[in-house]
């Protein structure tokens, strides 16, 4: 196992290198001059070739490459011209709201898909089967940003003065003070620490500040505002892993030791979930990998719609105000990101299937 | 123990004359049995009918505002649908999806919206199936560091979330629909490079290729000719659900305008403008989604009907 992954690690370093010389060329392909595109049009020569030397713009591109890698390897990701921030500041602020909501949807869709996938299959072309492929097949064709309009519109304005209303936009009510865990703890951290960033980072999820700081006021605020973004961005992967699951679950339940288990008399409910189910995981384990691209893609989308502060948020920002530092900085983050994230899904496999380690 | 014997009668003919039916009788005949694709094949045929004949089903051209045909004291912005025949009061003028905010016909605009995204559909996909193929056989049949660049670079395609990179690119190089489905298209090159690479190893050691090649047959030959057309049955089942995939991020990158720019009737285009209005004027916002949707779910469901017509070992898992 350890040497398979090693050697996982060591086949995605090309990879990362990649992702940042793409990222490095498409900054550099920006039509125009950099120093007339930072300090104006009416920038002197001589004040651009300062800005340039400052730079580091007058040396060879492959030195330029290495300062490039060198300054990202030190978590540098260069500096923010709409924000005045450096964007290694902004991406921690914004990232916890991102992963907030992309767990809170990838964990609606697995609940939700998975019990879904298996009952169709176990139903198969039962009304259940046939109402959830329906729903699967309208579910992966769904723009995320559209389904995430009509359910603020359903939602904050139909629904409007039920129980089922729910707000529309924002991360948390106005008014709404969260005060980091950490302080609530009375921890004493130097900012600038490693420890520091980290616990702040966590901090920023609200819900699990929430509950750190048993904030129960700031919990419930957190989840009603968290709902309708998070069904909205579940429902591609949802639809997915249904469509996974089922297909898996009817492969599986036609193998003979299916029918050996059922004919030595276990119960049904055992066959379907023990026998069945574990060897239906590994196909889910790659339509889960899958769908966090998606679901980091559809992020934009939903934060842009729900107003929320995430990384797509700013991300979006970012394009308005052609703030290339920061479309660059955070997709090279989102692409290590998800290079990680498919690294631990390589693993996992590796690990529900002991043919692909010992391979 | 007594034997069994089929009777005759239970077997037709016609099937069995095996010379007389090729793969696309076939898959035809199972695509039509599946209702799902039929359903897929229904929509897609009014989208294409509907995309056709636009201009002479549209009420209005879909640029015009209502100001240059009435005078102004008639026209309301964003005024909710109004259809005489289902009680709409007959002094108002007749809008079947009312007026957006720049007072345009919305229904007009919504005809020729699937215009356009039928074209964007299909040259994205174009776009993408020509460079993927390429690179894909290339790398498949001389393998060795040409197949090893290739893929790499594929890969790293593949570490980013595709819409992200879409977003990077068109940031890179302007917004604009044209360029919006450049990077569309630049995004989706790995999936068929790697399908065309993968058919193309799977044949390229075959007794055929290898007869083909000893009877002198040249590179292109060999490849156009020998082993490409073997790549032909995935691509088109990858091609028709990335058409799908296709018109779903050109939509996105539309919403956050980055591709279609006003007054192009582009669906995404059209309901990101009026997003902000989903309170007060929801019908914007309805009908560009809900017709994005339909399209997406018609080749979504010709795909998945399509991988299963030529693919039949896959038919009972769908």
């Amino acid at each position: 196992m350890t040497t398979y992954i090693i050697r996982r690690l060591l086949l995605s370093i090309p990879v990362l290198f990649g992702i940042l010389f793409a990222t490095f060329a498409l900054a550099r392909l920006i039509p125009g001059d950099p120093c007339r595109a930072m300090l104006g049009e009416k920038a002197t020569k001589v004040v651009c070739d300062e800005f340039n030397h400052r730079h580091g713009l007058d040396k060879p591109i492959v030195i330029q490459f290495g300062v490039y890698v060198n300054e990202i390897a030190h978590g540098d990701f260069g500096n923010s011209f709409r924000y005045s921030k450096p964007i290694t500041e902004l991406l921690m602020e914004r990232l916890p709201i991102t992963v907030e909501l992309s767990f809170a949807a990838l964990l609606v869709s697995i609940f939700v898909g998975i019990p879904l996938g298996v009952i169709s299959a176990v139903r198969h072309n039962s009304w259940v089967d046939v109402v959830t492929m329906m729903w699967a097949n309208v579910g992966v064709s769904m723009p995320v940003f559209w389904l995430g309009l009509m359910l603020a519109y359903i939602f904050a304005l139909t629904l409007k003065d039920t129980p089922f209303q729910l707000p529309p936009s924002d991360r948390l009510s106005a008014g709404i003070v969260t005060v980091p865990f950490f302080e609530t703890w009375g921890m004493e951290i130097s900012q600038g620490k490693f420890g520091f960033t980290l616990l702040d980072f966590l901090s920023r999820m609200n819900l699990l500040n929430a509950v750190l700081t048993a904030n129960w006021e700031l919990f419930k605020d957190a989840l009603i505002h968290l709902i309708l973004p998070a069904v909205a961005l579940s429902t591609i992967p949802m639809a997915l892993i249904a469509r996974m699951t089922r297909s898996a679950m009817l492969e599986v339940l036609g193998q003979d030791y299916i029918r050996t288990a059922r004919a030595k008399g276990l119960a049904r409910r055992a066959v379907v979930l023990k026998h069945a189910f574990r060897n239906a995981l590994l196909p889910l384990a790659t339509v889960i990998g899958l769908s966090l691209g998606g679901l980091l893609g559809g992020a934009v989308l939903t934060e842009t719609v729900f107003n929320l502060s995430g990384v797509g948020r700013i991300l979006y920002d970012g394009i308005t105000a052609r703030d290339y530092g920061i479309v660059q900085g955070f997709t090279v983050v989102i692409a290590m990101f998800f290079v990680a994230l498919n690294l631990i899904v390589d693993i996992s496999y590796a690990y529900l299937d002991p043919r692909i380690r010992l391979n | 123990m007594t034997t069994q014997t089929i009777p005759p009668a239970k077997l037709d003919v016609n099937t069995l004359s095996l010379d007389s039916v090729s793969l696309w009788q076939i898959t035809r005949r199972r695509l039509f049995r599946r209702k799902s694709s039929v359903v897929g094949m229904i929509i897609l045929g009014i989208l294409i009918l509907i995309a056709i004949t636009a201009p002479w089903i549209a009420p209005y051209s879909p640029t015009l505002s209502m100001l240059d045909v009435k005078p102004a004291q008639d026209i309301q912005k964003r005024s909710a649908p109004c259809i005489h025949l289902l009680g709409c009061p007959a002094d108002q003028p007749e809008h079947l999806m009312g007026t957006d905010g720049n007072l345009r016909d919305e229904f007009s605009r919504m005809l020729y919206g699937a215009r356009l995204s039928l074209i964007i559909g299909l040259s994205t996909v174009s776009f993408a199936i020509v460079i993927g193929t390429i690179l894909g056989a290339l790398g498949g049949y001389f393998g060795g560091w040409i197949d090893n660049i290739i893929m790499r670079i594929m890969d790293v395609l593949l570490a980013f979330p595709s819409l992200l990179l879409a977003i990077a690119i068109v940031t890179v190089i302007g917004p604009g629909l044209i360029n919006a489905l450049l990077a569309i298209g630049i995004v989706s090159i790995p999936a068929y490079a790697r399908v065309v690479r993968g058919s193309v190893l799977s044949v390229r050691e075959m007794d055929y290729v290898s007869a083909s090649r000893a009877l002198g047959g040249n590179t292109y030959e060999i490849l156009f000719k020998r082993i490409l057309p073997n790549a032909l049955t995935p691509l088109i089942v990858q091609g028709t659900l990335g058409i799908a995939s296709a018109i779903l991020d050109a939509a996105a990158l539309s919403f956050l305008g980055l591709g279609a720019q006003p007054p192009t009737p582009e669906w995404g285009a059209m309901l990101g403008s009026e997003r902000n209005q989903v309170f007060t004027a929801p019908h914007l916002v309805f009908y560009p989604g809900l017709a994005i949707m339909l399209t997406v779910l018609a080749f979504n469901l010709l795909g998945d009907g399509l991988r299963d017509a030529l693919d039949p070992r896959l038919a009972h898992m769908s």
